[in-house]
């Protein structure tokens, strides 16, 4: 495994910018408040985790970022530029839902280079198929694969196709426990490697301290930005080390829960 | 073996054989029992069923039945699939054609032929527009659904990539609702099956249909008329087989299991 022995150090640039932005829903005429009033600046190369519980808006924000949903006031940039929709410089991650059943794992992690020429766009699948570590699969469906390899195959597939930034909504939500931990292992040692930007929706607590630089906690909805911790433990992250364990006990008692059941 | 219910490999094959055997002795039997002068037994279908072939006429009434529903059936395909896919992705346009399209799709295609002998006069495109017309709306409605239905993250993934609105037809939308395309395109081939039997009955003199109505005006021979139509039953049963073959395609079996 390629694991950096220090912290990450982020480049100072700010890669994404959430400023006053609010969003409110239409539902049976009456106006419900999803998001208010959300600030948050994040650096290039940086991991963030969006924590909060389910349905309180973490999705919502991520929907925005990625341009699937304009908000009702404020503005998100990226790269100093106003988001005005979905763009393949920034590719959203849906659980495993997302991969395209009718294509074969190379056709899937190909779909988005149909820019690139035959040579490119081969060296690319093939490079991929290799970090997700699907070799062997590369004329199967994704019916004939676990869920652990279809999530495996949609970061694939957007990672194929260079983005800056990747949005991931509860990626691992839907696996066993098991897997859940060697995916995050996988996800980080990616990340080591390409230094994208990620944005990462999780409801577990235990998930966003093991991966993120920093941790947004949210409130219930109407989501607010209850508090941004900084997890200033480097990886390979010792989960058992004191430091790691006051900050864990800290995002559980601002989001309200003893730390013992 | 994992489970009780699972039929042994002879038995797949015993009981359907079985019970055709049955139904052909209960035939024989109500034959005689009834002592009836104009149903005949299976064994005369059987020698009806030899003399049309030896008088070479069946080839090409089967043949003259298979042309009209492939051609019937493929401008339906033609036509349709092109016109659900748009109406499925211009929901506005689909609220104005969709109530003149519910009430054509439910009358029967033999109600037509009076129209269509008017349109096309008695002959083979008079019974082709009859099988278009069953197939059509089917195919149409099966492509509308087929598209509403695509998932909105593939809809999404799509997009994200880059795609521009022809792009995302062509590589998301189709394939994605393809499944329930065939669907459509099974019932309707099965509609036009039956569609061209009655077809040939009353606008052409050729054909299957024909051949029922035929054996039946010179000279009453019902084991001719009979023999044909276990004939139309054996075609159709092979014509729905062939298409069921086409769901086993790996890019679209997806479409048509339990997904694990």
């Amino acid at each position: 495994m390629l694991v950096k022995e220090s912290i990450a150090i982020p480049a100072l640039k700010t890669k994404l910018a959430v400023e006053n932005v609010s969003v409110t829903f239409k539902r049976d005429g009456k106006n419900m408040p999803v998001l208010e009033n959300i600030n948050l600046e994040v650096r290039d190369g940086e991991f963030i985790c969006l924590l909060g519980p389910s349905g309180c808006g973490k999705t919502t924000l991520l929907n925005a970022m990625a341009g699937f949903l304009s908000p009702t006031s404020g503005e998100i940039q990226v790269d100093g530029e106003a988001v005005r929709g979905p763009d393949s410089r920034r590719i959203f991650v849906f659980q495993e839902r997302g991969v395209f059943p009718w294509l074969t794992v190379e056709g899937n992690i190909g779909f988005g280079l149909f820019k690139l020429p035959r040579v490119e766009r081969e060296r690319r699948i093939a490079h991929y198929i290799k970090m997700v570590g699907l070799d062997g699969f590369e004329k199967a469906y994704p019916h004939e694969l676990s869920g652990g390899m279809k999530q495996r195959l949609e970061v694939a597939r957007a990672l194929a196709v260079d983005p800056d930034m990747l949005f991931l909504d509860e990626p691992f939500g839907a696996l066993d426990s098991i897997t859940r931990l060697v995916m995050r292992g996988e996800l980080l040692r990616i990340w080591e490697a390409e230094r994208k930007t990620i944005i990462f929706v999780t409801h577990d607590i235990d998930e966003a301290v093991q991966l993120a630089d920093r941790v947004v906690v949210m409130s219930a909805r109407p989501a607010t930005i209850q508090q941004i911790v900084e997890i200033d433990v480097p990886h390979p992250r010792d989960i058992s080390s004191p430091h790691y364990l006051e900050l864990r006990d800290g995002i559980f008692r601002q989001i309200g829960l003893a730390h013992q059941i | 073996m994992i489970s009780l219910a699972e039929p042994r490999k002879w038995e797949k094959l015993f009981w359907p054989i079985l019970t055709l055997g049955l139904f052909l002795a209960l035939w024989h039997a109500s034959v005689i029992w009834t002592a009836t002068k104009v149903f005949p037994s299976p064994r005369e279908v059987e020698k009806g069923m030899a003399e049309l072939l030896r008088h070479h006429v069946l080839w090409g009434d089967i043949w003259d039945s298979l042309r009209r529903v492939a051609i019937g059936f493929s401008t339906a395909a033609l036509l349709g699939i092109p016109f659900g896919l748009a109406l499925g992705w211009y929901p506005a346009a689909n609220q104005v054609v969709n109530p003149v399209m519910q009430i054509m799709r439910p009358i029967s295609p033999i109600a037509w032929i009076p129209v269509s002998i008017i349109l096309f006069g008695v002959g083979d495109n008079a019974a082709i527009f009859l099988i278009f017309l069953g197939s059509f709306f089917p195919i149409v409605v099966a492509c509308i659904n087929g598209v509403s239905n695509v998932p909105s993250v593939y809809r999404r993934s799509g997009r994200n990539f880059g795609l521009t609105a022809p792009q995302l037809l062509r590589r998301v939308i189709f394939p994605a609702a393809l499944p329930q395309i065939l669907v459509g395109l099974r019932i309707a081939l099965g509609i036009a099956w039956l569609v061209v039997v009655a077809a040939e009955m009353i606008a052409v003199d050729s054909g299957l249909g024909y051949l029922i109505i035929d054996s039946r005006n010179s000279g009453k021979r019902y084991d001719l008329v009979v023999a044909a139509i276990l004939l139309i039953g054996a075609i159709g049963l092979v014509l729905d087989f062939g298409f069921r073959r086409l769901e086993k395609l790996k890019p679209v079996r997806w479409g048509f299991r339990n997904e694990s």
